[in-house]
């Protein structure tokens, strides 16, 4: 029995001290496997767990109660904060589903380029996955050679918007700029070195390398209808042969013009998990080449067209005095969706990322709740990391790709 | 005379009102008959109080007390194999009641339902863990942010918040910035509540800046003497730049960074 004074605090119900063979250990939130703030507490008999129990919140920093105080435009760059490593994509989501509550589109130019970031987000977080990952099992140099492709594609990302980390590079309604000069061609270039690295360097590195699969294989097997049951999204259910990508089942943008695969895996293992995302970056460059063309058939607006939710034009605002009025309006209110709540997935680096927002009318959301795919994942691993090894926990919070800024919110 | 604010609900509110501005709905559409989402309603017709299709979705609004049969129905009979998200929205300061929604897909059908129910302040729901596991976080984090009780729920628990934090973040009754409680939580769990007079709210909070403290803090271009007293204002002094911060010694031979792609 614990004995909490000022000194030793209480140790949220945990009993360190026990009777029989098995050993409570803290893992994280400091842990350089943890993938951020993660205290997994493992009950351990042997090297083997017998009972895990993630504790999350570390990082928590209250990012839907900051929503329902914030306009719709204001929380935006807030949306960078979730899932750091592809902030873009969080950015979409929620644009989108403000953009289907006020019943606009994004006009065809700023889809391309919304689509071409998403996807250049999605190859910078696999290139991150695949690093993080390999480093954790215990290859260095993986790591060296993903962070340099990653390192070329956020200077495609600072090209476009100014940014690396947190792009904010969406706005609701289209996207704040064009595509500057020269970067077409960085792209094309981008694509190439990433699918001739990918094939060449980590594909050669990991793909057949014994240690590797010796990690790797039969670790963190789960089923495709315990995936289901525990709302894995993403490459975690592809990874558990269940066919299901949002890009493809409910398309978004362009993504229904587009021809791309989507690789599923039946191994249900970590060794699936790892194929996975390497296919997928070569879908991701696939999809990116395709829209070099479609770009430049495209006519040139970027923003949608609807003065009372969006500001119109400068060149309108500056000659019309209806639209200044309009702009000021949203300027200093901020927009007033109608009443309603809507749902909209999207399907993020990680698994399904999707926005709840009940909107009453009101400059500010009535309730904005951020489904985030590693939120489940985690849950998850308080199933699938009982009965394996100790060795193995690390392999598997790697393979599943959690990231804490969406985790906590 | 001060400004009345509401207590039952403090967050930000929209400083323009138009009393005669009446905001629009989302239309909502009736199911037709011989798509996917009629076949749902057919199932669920013993349970659905109202359905209808907002944005793509189907809405269905439930009794809370049948929520564990509806969605064992729902998961069964029409294949919605997964949970997507389950959360609250309060509705204390309206009507006294939480509005539950319940988010599900259709892997084979690529459709998603949303089954909401209300329940009353202080009235607990009945898990759905024995049929999903995802809602084992989900249903803790709305117990943590709303402070909703959930029947048989293997490990209610605060999930985000620490064990020990007082209130509920997500109430619309909780201020944006925290409450009393938070604001003494770090003073109370270091050194126990007594100190709360010693240490003071000028001390609370490590990452506070008092831009008149001039012992510990400076602004740059504004530089002033050490312990001076700036509470009055102090003089404003240009910047003074550096001519020469770069010093090329050696044009020809250094290595240049001209192209990174």
């Amino acid at each position: 029995m614990q004995q909490p004074n000022k000194l030793t605090p209480f140790f949220e119900n945990l009993n360190f001290e026990r009777d029989d063979n098995t050993m409570v250990i803290n893992f994280g939130p400091q842990h350089p496997s943890a993938h951020g703030q993660l205290r997994l507490v493992l009950e351990l008999d042997g090297e083997q767990v017998v009972k895990a129990y993630p504790d999350i919140g570390y990082l928590h920093r209250g990012i839907e109660k900051m929503a329902e105080n914030m306009t719709y435009n204001e929380f935006l760059p807030t949306t960078d904060r979730l899932d750091y490593i592809a902030a873009t994509s969080n950015n979409y989501a929620y644009a989108l589903a403000v953009e289907k509550l006020l019943g606009i589109e994004a006009p065809r130019r700023a889809q391309v380029i919304r689509t071409m970031l998403l996807e250049i987000n999605r190859i910078i977080s696999h290139l991150f996955f695949i690093a993080t990952h390999a480093l954790d099992v215990g290859a260095m140099s993986v790591f060296l050679y993903a962070f340099r492709e990653r390192e070329f594609g956020m200077d495609l990302m600072e090209d476009y918007c100014g940014a690396r980390l947190t792009h904010s590079a969406v706005r609701i309604g289209g996207v704040p700029l064009d595509l500057p000069e020269g970067f077409i061609e960085n792209l094309i270039a981008w694509c190439d070195k990433v699918d001739h690295e990918v094939k060449n360097t980590y594909e050669a590195l990991l793909t057949e390398n014994r240690i590797w699969k010796m990690r790797l294989e039969d670790v963190g097997v789960i089923s495709g209808e315990d995936a289901l049951n525990w709302g894995c999204t993403g490459p975690m259910l592809r990874g558990s042969n269940v066919k299901y990508d949002i890009r493809k089942e409910e398309p978004y943008e362009l993504y229904g013009e587009l021809d791309f695969d989507i690789p599923v895996s039946d191994r249900c293992d970590s060794y699936g998990r790892y194929m996975l995302y390497m296919q997928e970056i070569y879908q991701s460059t696939r999809i990116l080449r395709q829209l070099v063309p479609m770009y430049k058939e495209s006519s040139p607006e970027l923003m949608a067209h609807a003065p009372q939710y969006i500001s119109a034009p400068k060149e309108e605002i500056m000659t019309q005095n209806y639209a200044l009025m309009q702009h000021f309006v949203l300027v200093t209110q901020g927009m007033r969706p109608p009443k309603g709540e809507v749902y909209v997935p999207t399907e993020s680096p990680k698994g399904e990322l999707g926005f709840y927002i009940k909107s009453e009318g009101e400059p500010y959301a009535y309730r904005l709740k951020c489904r985030a795919p590693s939120f489940f994942h985690t849950g998850l691993l308080q199933d699938i990391l009982v009965g394996t090894y100790i060795a193995d926990v690390v392999t598997i919070i790697g393979s599943t790709n959690i990231v804490f800024g969406e985790v906590d919110r | 005379m001060r400004k009345y604010t509401p207590k039952d609900n403090v967050q930000a509110k929209s400083y323009y009102t138009d009393r005669y501005w009446v905001a629009p709905r989302v239309p909502r559409a009736a199911v037709e008959e011989g798509t996917h989402f009629a076949d749902v309603v057919k199932t669920m017709a013993h349970f659905a109080k109202e359905s209808y299709i907002e944005i793509g979705t189907l809405v269905i609004h439930i009794d809370a007390k049948e929520n564990f049969e509806a969605i064992k129905t729902l998961k069964e009979q029409c294949g919605y194999t997964q949970c997507s998200e389950q959360s609250a929205v309060d509705y204390l300061a309206q009507d006294g009641e939480f509005e539950l929604f319940y988010q599900f897909l259709n892997v084979n059908e690529a459709k998603r339902v949303r089954i909401v129910c209300r329940i009353k302040q202080g009235e607990a729901i009945e898990s759905i863990v024995p049929l999903f596991n995802s809602a084992n976080f989900a249903e803790r984090e709305m117990f943590d942010m709303f402070g909703i009780k959930v029947n048989n729920h293997p490990f209610l628990k605060r999930i985000i918040m620490p064990d020990d934090w007082e209130g509920h973040p997500l109430l619309k009754t909780y201020p944006l910035h925290g409450d009393e409680f938070a604001s003494w939580y770090e003073v109370d769990k270091i050194f126990g509540k007594e100190y709360r007079d010693i240490i003071g709210p000028e001390n609370r909070d490590p990452a506070r800046i008092d831009r008149y403290d001039t012992k510990r803090f400076s602004r740059v271009g504004y530089e002033v003497p050490f312990g001076a007293d700036i509470s009055e204002g102090e003089k404003e002094q240009p910047i003074e730049y550096s001519e020469t911060l770069l010093v090329d010694y050696n044009k020809d031979s250094g290595k240049q960074l001209d192209h990174r792609k």
